[in-house]
């Protein structure tokens, strides 16, 4: 599904962040990154859905065979890459109806079907929003405008569902979630596994991975995969620290 | 970050650019270029006007010639040339008494305007009146409207069959010696439409006038005067569109509106004269005078505008509320890029008891644009328990672009309740980038939230105009990302 590399990255005129990360996630995995702050996890998202700011100094991402790096950030969205944000942006003035119906079928179109009309979407977004316990209500206001922090993380699980993506990324959905919140949105994770669609969830916790059950995990450390197992080397990083695994190295 | 294809596609849009550029071939009859009283003469000759008219304009002219060009507002622009002007162009021939009279080049350009001026193909449920440089071509739907005893005429008719309302209430909102323009105004103002909503009446349809500027190094000098009755009603809706032309052009409108008792004017503007280019060289000069009176109790002028077009807009679409309980609002959306400059708001006159006043601003700066807010709410002494909110937010788009806001408030009553909000905010790199995510284009995305940015002036908008509005403030933003 997807294959990183030797990826190299720095932010724009600034310092290098990724120096040579290996990764290839083959269809229907979740493959959880973890890693101690500053160690290059959000950059690596941001460089995968196609963020400004970062420069890829070396490297190839290869998405289905295409050249990932070389596509703009709404193509990659239509090709089927999904990116649920540590901070759900605001957006004030649209409905979160709007937007998600405006999302969905720019998607839709770019993918060769025909835009959703306002009833079948309402009947589509209905459905979705049931996946992750999201009222009615939620989906008249204004696109995360308000929201609690785990509504916003309901909401991108939301989008998740309603776009359909092939390669979902998850950067921290888990963080400022109490565990009712943390169990609503794992539920709507699971949900949307599937043998055609691949996960890479991004960490500080083990406690996600207690409902999100990875088939492999990474540790990312100084802008490299340092150490890769299966979800038994969560519960050791929980217990030893991030410190034992360069130790070791 | 590979950027390639997106700046390619922005520098597509910007050089798709303005829509409505192109110039009818049309003879114009045109009075020689300047200003003089022979010039104010003549227009008033040309259009067999009484004796007091014409002594109206002269009085109007004298004024202007004592009077300084205003300098007060934020907006930058070489001086005007007063005698390299024409004040008076029109298509040849003889005035068209009907519609199907009108020269079938004239009716092709209102319909590729969008406003077609056959009632057959018409926007069901709204009267036109096009005015094409210093003229009315026609008006759609009167037959109708009379039937509800409303008149919907040419200004210039109206002073022919309508003589003594136009002079009860011509200048009686804006005297003549209101300001320059206004001035400059009342002595060569070559046609405009007149409405009249007879008393309890509510109108109809919607009505409207479409202003096109198509002659060269022409001045376009209308005005309009809506009167409604007691108890009336009547939604109104001016849209301006002129060719693509190197030189500046002159729009210098009044716009007079009189609400009596519990009568309520809806007036709504979608304004997009020529902007200029990339580098700010030509567009119209748009300095208009607009002017509400709430004369009556409980009457209600609520003023809406989406102004995109103009090189220069400085307008103050303002309310006097003289009637007790009556009601001002202002709702705007001013949207300058390039080299536009807009110094735009209004000013909320309370004079009478419990009158209330709303202003919502939403000012959008892109490229090298510059936009100003520029209101007054003035309480008087006898305004017992007036209240105002007003609300000014201004949007960035880009780091070369200006907002400034200036609002000026003067209470002289102990019990009125003022309140003013102002937010600037920029359109963040997170909005785009979160927009995109999901699958959005640029300008899609820049586009979505500028109209959410929008939304309470956006709903004010009569249903069959906001879908225009919003497409045209789409095209506007095009190319101002990237």
């Amino acid at each position: 599904m997807i294959e990183i590399k030797n990826l190299h990255v720095r932010t724009e005129g600034g310092a290098e962040i990724l120096k040579g990360l290996d990764l290839s996630i083959p269809a229907g995995q979740v493959h959880a990154i973890m890693g101690p702050n500053g160690s290059g996890k959000s950059t690596l998202s941001y460089v995968l859905a196609g963020r400004d700011g970062y420069e890829v100094t070396a490297g190839s991402v290869l998405f289905k065979g295409q050249d990932l790096l070389a596509m703009a950030p709404e193509e990659r969205a239509h090709a089927g890459i999904f990116l649920g944000l540590q901070y759900p942006v605001e957006i004030p003035g649209v409905s979160n109806a709007y937007f998600l119906r405006t999302a969905v079928n720019a998607v839709r179109v770019a993918r060769g079907l025909p835009a959703l009309d306002a009833v079948a979407f309402m009947a589509e977004m209905r459905r979705a929003a049931k996946v992750v316990e999201l009222s009615t209500e939620m989906l008249k206001r204004d696109v995360n405008v308000g929201f609690s922090g785990g509504e916003k993380k309901r909401n991108e699980i939301l989008q998740l569902g309603l776009l359909d993506p092939e390669f979902a990324i998850l950067d921290e959905t888990d963080s400022g979630l109490d565990i009712d919140a943390l169990s609503v949105v794992a539920r709507g994770i699971n949900a949307h596994r599937g043998p055609g669609r691949s996960f890479l969830v991004i960490t500080h916790y083990q406690r996600l991975l207690d409902h999100v059950r990875p088939d492999v995990v990474h540790v990312l450390q100084g802008g490299r995969i340092v150490k890769t197992g299966g979800p038994e080397l969560a519960l050791e990083l929980e217990a030893r620290g991030y410190g034992w695994v360069t130790e070791g190295a | 970050m590979e950027k390639t294809p997106d700046n390619a596609f922005v520098e597509s849009v910007v050089r798709k650019g303005y829509e409505h550029g192109f110039v009818t071939n049309v003879e114009s009859d045109a009075f020689p270029q300047g200003i003089s009283e022979d010039v104010v003469r003549a227009i008033s000759a040309r259009k067999a006007e009484p004796e007091w008219l014409l002594d109206w304009r002269l009085k109007a002219f004298r004024t202007w010639q004592k009077m300084a060009e205003p300098a007060w507002a934020k907006v930058g622009y070489p001086t005007i040339d007063y005698d390299a002007i024409y004040y008076y162009a029109a298509p040849k021939g003889p005035a068209p008494k009907s519609l199907d009279e009108v020269d079938p080049e004239l009716l092709a350009t209102f319909e590729k305007l969008g406003v077609p001026l056959h009632e057959r193909a018409a926007l069901a449920g709204v009267a036109v009146d096009a005015v094409f440089d210093s003229v009315s071509v026609g008006t759609t739907f009167k037959d109708r409207l009379a039937e509800a005893g409303v008149i919907f005429c040419s200004f210039s008719e109206a002073v022919h069959n309508h003589p003594d309302l136009v002079r009860k209430y011509l200048g009686s909102v804006v005297p003549r010696g209101d300001n320059y323009f206004a001035a400059l105004n009342s002595a060569v103002f070559s046609d405009g439409s007149f409405v009249f909503i007879p008393e309890g009446t509510r109108c109809p349809m919607e009505l409207s006038t479409y202003f096109r500027i198509n002659a060269k190094n022409s001045g376009q000098f209308e005005r309009t005067l809506i009167i409604a009755e007691r108890g009336s009603h009547v939604s109104y809706l001016e849209g301006c569109t002129a060719p693509q032309r190197d030189e500046n052009q002159l729009h210098a409108a009044v716009v007079e509106l009189v609400a009596h008792e519990d009568a309520e004017i809806k007036y709504s503007t979608v304004q997009n004269w020529y902007p200029g280019d990339e580098q700010g060289k030509g567009g119209i000069y748009n300095f208009v005078t607009k002017r509400g009176k709430c004369a009556g109790a409980r009457s209600k002028i609520s003023w809406t505008q989406v102004e995109t077009g103009s090189s220069i807009t400085w307008k103050y679409p303002s309310c006097v509320l003289i009637g007790d309980d009556s009601v001002g609002e202002f709702y705007s959306i001013a949207l300058t890029r390039n080299y536009q400059q807009a110094d735009t708001g209004t000013k909320m006159v309370h004079i009478g008891k419990r009158t209330r006043s709303t202003i919502i601003s939403k000012g959008i700066s892109a490229g090298h644009g510059q936009n100003t807010y520029r209101g007054l709410v003035e309480i008087h002494a006898g305004a017992d328990g007036a209240r105002n909110y007003s609300e000014c937010d201004s949007l960035l788009i880009g780091s070369q672009c200006g907002a400034h806001t200036f609002p000026y408030i003067t209470c002289g009553n102990d019990s009125a309740q003022i309140e003013h909000e102002a937010t600037t905010s920029k359109i963040s790199e997170d909005q785009l980038f979160y927009c995109r995510q999901r699958g959005l284009s640029e300008e899609d995305a820049v586009s979505l939230i500028v109209t959410g940015f929008c939304k309470e002036v956006l709903r004010e908008l009569p249903m069959e105009f906001a879908v225009e509005a919003n497409k045209l403030l789409a095209v506007s933003l095009e190319g101002t990302v990237g």
